[in-house]
């Protein structure tokens, strides 16, 4: 086992720390080697950790939400650790990272590990490394991971192929309940969050979402709806036991399993997607300009080719 | 590629003026980095706990209360007493240039006064975070 994969395992904060960097990075490096060979030592120590996602729209209040979320967490004795999703520029690719502004009471308490992470380009609401920053704190003895998206709109779904139970958080005053009734997001949720439940129209909110469940085919899982006022905790314990029931609902019924191996799928999925592409992009790169004179002279054509990469791979 | 730039950029202590460090946050993400930022009110601890957390490649602390002498000297010996000394610690806001040679002697990369155009702190940063690796 490699050093790094043992600081992980002994959950030394400046190995995990290197780790996501790595798995952050590996789309910028000719070799992805190491970040494999990290995770496949550190996958067999995963499982132990319940995901929870947080989602919805900028300024719902899902900072604030995960800050409370930690702490009761904390009350309760069990590790923390966080990964808040920040957008990048699609200009400079840089990025401001500050979902933890709000939590950051916590940051020098040993057993939370907060981490930001900037999207760098995806578009599902979390990067492309989220997934494994999920796995290298789970390795890394954490028995809670909370997963903060970017701010979404209505099809920023990926997170439901990362986290074992998805809260969608609502605010009152977006829209009418043909809002509430559109594909996406809506679908996703495992728990409902109407946050800023002390302002007018949250009730309307709530009641218009449970209506929409009341269509729901699949009435194995109901999803709650829970109202919450982030900023001073009220509803945080409820949520709290709302998550834990379908916690339970997962463990106890052919859902849960249902569930991994959905994750599974696209996990091996994602994961062909990204060595085919390097792969292919090799192989056309290697004769790219012999090819494309040849094109042009009509000897061949795009769809030759890319028959004759397919074949090589 | 290489790897994307880090930077943590903190307000310790009491005074609320967060202006610069707004200002130099906007300018790294123009710049391409990627910038923790903290807020205001934080702790030495805190300040060493998120640098570790987030893999930073440099803390950068905003100071406007006069209390630099203080902070620097603990942010500094905390990442010291972490191992983490290769992280860079540099900072800005209303240091008497007097002061300035103390916190270098710390082991601050650079200190950056008022009237210090964003582009020279970037230059100053990139050059810093490169010779690191």
């Amino acid at each position: 086992m490699s050093v790094l994969s043992s600081k992980i395992l002994n959950g030394d904060v400046r190995g995990i720390a290197r780790a996501i960097s790595i798995m952050e990075n590996k789309t910028n490096r000719t070799g992805v080697s190491e970040a494999e060979e990290l995770m496949k030592e550190i996958y067999p120590h995963t499982g132990n950790a319940w995901i929870i996602g947080i989602t919805g729209s900028p300024g719902s209040g899902k900072s604030t939400l995960t800050d409370k979320l930690i702490e009761q967490f904390r009350t309760e004795g069990k590790k923390v650790g966080v990964i808040a999703v920040d957008p990048s520029s699609p200009f400079s690719g840089g990025a401001i990272l500050a979902d933890r502004i709000r939590m950051q009471r916590h940051s020098d308490d040993p057993e939370v590990y907060i981490r930001s992470l900037g999207a760098r380009g995806a578009l599902g609401g979390v990067s492309n490394g989220t997934r494994e920053t999920s796995l290298i704190l789970d390795a890394s003895g954490k028995d809670i991971i909370i997963i903060e998206t970017v701010g979404v709109g209505q099809s920023e779904i990926d997170i439901m192929r990362i986290a074992d139970t998805v809260c969608v958080v609502l605010v009152p005053g977006l829209g009418d309940e043909i809002q509430i009734m559109k594909a996406g997001i809506m679908e996703i949720a495992d728990v409902f969050v109407v946050n800023k439940a002390d302002r007018d129209g949250a009730d309307k909110v709530a009641r218009e979402t449970r209506a929409m469940l009341d269509l729901l085919k699949n009435k194995d899982w109901i999803p709650p709806v829970v109202l919450t006022i982030a900023e001073d905790g009220s509803g945080l314990p409820e949520l709290v036991s709302k998550i834990d029931s379908h916690k339970k609902f997962m463990h106890d019924t052919e859902a849960g399993i249902e569930r991994i191996e959905r994750r599974l799928n696209s996990e091996v999925e994602n994961l062909l997607l990204s060595r085919l592409v390097v792969r292919a992009w090799q192989l056309w790169g290697e004769n790219k300009s012999n090819r494309i004179k040849d094109m042009l002279e009509l000897k061949t054509n795009p769809y030759a080719i890319v028959d004759e990469i397919i074949k090589n791979i | 590629m290489t790897d994307k730039i880090r930077v943590v950029i903190a307000k310790p202590g009491l005074d609320g003026h967060d202006r610069g460090a707004k200002v130099i946050a906007r300018a790294l993400r123009d710049a391409g980095m990627e910038v923790i930022y903290t807020g205001l009110r934080q702790t030495p601890e805190q300040i060493v706990a998120t640098a570790l957390q987030e893999d930073a490649d440099a803390v950068g602390i905003s100071i406007l209360s006069g209390a630099h002498h203080f902070y620097f000297e603990k942010v500094i010996s905390l990442l010291k007493e972490k191992g983490a000394e290769d992280i860079i610690v540099f900072g800005g806001g209303v240091i008497p240039d007097e002061d300035v040679p103390d916190l270098i002697a710390m082991g601050a990369g650079a200190v950056f006064g008022p009237g210090t155009s964003t582009g020279t702190t970037i230059d100053w940063l990139k050059k810093a975070v490169a010779k690191d690796e």
